[in-house]
């Protein structure tokens, strides 16, 4: 008992060490009757990127939803457990789901820009959440947020034509642009880049490279080459269960659990 | 085992086995239907067009008495101070002889022998000239004692008689018209007496009496429809929209969200003449609304609608991709921002659709009106809305049903001029909805 607390103590100690940007603690979800994930345990550290991967199925796509509360858009979805960002209870009645979502923003597998122009995709949420002070600040804003997502220079004469023009890799970039564009704290990427060709593929990965000076990055992938070459920290979900989380380096080299090394090694998944 | 599979494939692939053929067949016949179904339709709407065409365009064309009509102040203005109220006491009857004598001025003009002539020729005249004769004194007293061309409606038998309707032996048997008759009017059409020209009235008069159906016209009834259509527009779009946004995207789903969903799709089939006895029941009986009014047809019909528009907005919005919704909430927008600025447009050419669908629908419905009484026969036009919305009116199918139940054959003419009309109409509905659509859909 007494070892057990000590424990605790000892692991708190360590979180309020490091840097965590979000902590989730006991998360657990349910579907309906079906539970999806496990009191899952994890945090996000400040300025790095956290890979997870796992097999089809295994609640990490889950997980990353809860961190900016998209599960409460689906029906039935239950979510147990505490997520905090900044320290603050995200599930806290003050809190605004919408100021949430503009902290943590959130990238699709599938690039869904607006059927609308390129501007008015990035322009959109900086607008609804009234971060420019009028037509220039905005213009500013929507340049910046282009630049960063590495799109600038392939649309900068066009910005007045349908998002939905571009090609696969370009709409999720501008997807990431519309992201950054309401300078949120943390960045959710679920399988960015499953829908684009290696070369797109290579161009977002350059860019979450370049954005982790910013923000602090959750990226959900299948790709483990992915996740080696994009993360500093990886968590490896199964059946609803986080098998284990640390350092890319050590989980790609040296994992401490039989499933990881299996995952890893391609014999499941 | 492998030698067998290998043979059939390879017999498959030369497309001369009994299956492959059979599966040819198939398709051929299956596409041969399809032609023959297309071309059944494309050949009854042909058949229908060209029924009504050709048996009410004639309405557009309407034979005209033209003569200069002295307006006599003797007659007109006994007391000579152009006071209206004493200029309304000379009725129709005083008119009568104005035109008589000036028929008789113009036949004596043109080398006819007017005594012997003008007597049958009055009667070629319509029962209506002179209360039209009359309106337009009344509208214009200062034209009294002046000289002024006109253009009188012909009888519907001379008109019928231009139009193929009556003949020479049908004349024979008509209390209305004599075999004489029709050869003066021929004569009269040689002297340019009578003419054929464009029919403006038949778009802009009321209704006219079983007996004179060469004045009557659909501009009631088109006064009324667009009535009720505004009604059914202001009522129904904005009810049926919020009902649907609201089901679909707010409405927690249970037993009750069921119950209400399973009701409109209920609705949406329940025969019309149920709605008419709703609406007399609640609207006239209950409310106390006046009847024949375009402000009860238009809650019945906007109540007929208001199921088409539902279904349709929620298949609209249903249809609208989830991402759409997802990247809207990812950016931060709230539940209404992400459903007003990106799910409503994106929806906004199916909501049209259905919207325009539900309206010509209740344009062209008759039965639920039959039951409040908008068939009443209906001469005066309604007043400018707001306050017209509660006078007496007429609509366009109920006035082509009413027209198809009377007696002489010129009103089946008429009813299929008034086909046409409401056809004209749904045409231009339709043609707004079409341009509505292309601008929605161009912003992306």
């Amino acid at each position: 008992m007494l070892t057990e607390a000590a424990t605790e103590k000892a692991l708190e100690r360590k979180m309020s060490e490091i840097n965590y940007k979000m902590v989730g603690k006991d998360v657990s979800v349910y579907y309906g009757d079906k539970r999806a994930l496990f009191d899952v345990n994890l945090g996000v550290r400040n300025n790095t990127v956290t890979a997870l991967i796992g097999p089809s199925g295994c609640g990490k796509s889950t997980f990353l939803r809860c961190l900016n509360r998209m599960n409460d858009t689906i029906a039935n979805a239950k979510v147990t457990g505490k997520i905090t960002l900044d320290g603050q209870d995200i599930h806290d009645p003050d809190i605004d789901v919408v100021e949430l979502r503009a902290r943590v923003g959130m990238v699709f597998q599938k690039p869904n820009p607006f059927p609308k122009s390129i501007y008015e995709n990035v322009a959109y949420g900086p607008r609804i959440h009234g971060l420019a002070r009028g037509k220039s600040d905005l213009d500013q804003i929507v340049e910046s947020s282009l630049q960063k997502a590495g799109l600038w220079a392939e649309v900068k004469d066009r910005l007045h034509e349908a998002g939905t023009g571009l090609s696969g890799g370009q709409q999720q970039r501008l997807c990431i642009a519309r992201a950054v564009a309401v300078s949120p704290e943390v960045i959710l990427m679920d399988e960015p880049c499953s829908a684009l060709d290696p070369i797109a593929t290579a161009k977002v990965e350059e860019l979450i490279h370049e954005l982790r000076t910013n923000y602090s990055i959750v990226i959900v992938t299948h790709s483990m080459q992915q996740a080696a070459r994009v993360s500093q920290r990886t968590a490896m979900f199964h059946l609803g269960h986080l098998v284990e989380e640390d350092d890319t380096d050590k989980m790609f080299t040296n994992p401490n659990d039989q499933r990881t090394q299996d995952y890893i090694m391609g014999r499941f998944g | 085992m492998t030698d067998a599979i290998a043979a059939t494939q390879g017999k498959a692939a030369l497309s001369g086995d009994a299956r492959t053929r059979r599966r040819h067949a198939a398709e051929r016949r299956f596409r041969m239907m399809g032609l023959l179904a297309v071309a059944l339709g494309v050949l009854a709407l042909v058949g229908l067009l060209f029924s009504i065409l050709s048996s009410g365009l004639s309405s557009f064309r309407q034979t005209y008495v033209t003569m200069d009509i002295y307006l006599d102040p003797g007659i007109l203005d006994k007391a000579g101070n152009r006071n209206p109220e004493d200029l309304a006491k000379v009725t129709t009857f005083g008119y009568a002889p104005l035109i008589k004598n000036s028929l008789a001025k113009a036949m004596n003009d043109k080398g006819f022998n007017s005594q012997l002539e003008a007597g049958p020729a009055a009667e070629l005249v319509s029962a209506e000239a002179p209360a039209i004769l009359r309106r337009y004194v009344l509208n214009n007293p200062d034209q009294i004692g002046e000289t002024v061309e006109f253009n009188l409606l012909a009888s519907g038998r001379i008109d019928g008689y231009y139009k193929g309707r009556v003949t020479m032996a049908s004349a024979e048997l008509d209390r209305n018209i004599s075999p004489e008759q029709l050869q003066l009017a021929d004569e009269l059409k040689e002297a340019g007496i009578l003419t054929t020209r464009f029919n403006w009235d038949f778009l802009t008069a009321p209704d006219a009496s079983d007996t004179r159906p060469e004045a009557a016209g659909v501009g009631v009834a088109i006064l009324g429809s667009a009535y009720m259509m505004l009604i059914v527009l202001a009522l129904s779009l904005p009810i049926g929209v919020a009902a649907s946004i609201y089901l679909e995207e707010f409405a927690p789903q249970n037993w009750f969200t069921d119950l209400i969903e399973v009701n409109i799709a209920n609705l949406a089939a329940v025969p019309s003449i149920v709605f008419g006895i709703l609406g007399l029941a609640a609207f006239i009986n209950f409310a106390g609304l006046p009847q024949s009014a375009p402000i009860v047809g238009g809650l019945v019909l906007a109540l007929m609608t208001l199921p088409t528009i539902i279904i349709a907005t929620r298949a609209a919005l249903k249809a609208v991709p989830p991402s759409i919704r997802s990247a809207a909430l990812g950016v931060g927008a709230s539940k209404m921002q992400a459903i007003f600025h990106h799910v409503v447009p994106l929806a906004m050419p199916g909501i049209l659709t259905g919207t325009i669908i539900g309206l010509a629908q209740a344009l062209g419905e008759t039965a639920p009106l039959l039951l409040i009484g908008m068939v009443a026969f209906v001469r005066d036009y309604p007043a400018a809305p707001p306050e017209g919305f509660f006078d007496p009116a007429s609509a366009l199918p109920v006035q082509v049903y009413n027209w198809t139940q009377r007696g002489d054959p010129a009103f089946v003419e008429r009813a299929s001029g008034a086909i046409i009309v409401l056809l004209v109409f749904l045409l231009l509905m339709n043609l707004i909805a079409i341009i509505l659509r292309r601008r929605f859909e161009r912003r992306w």
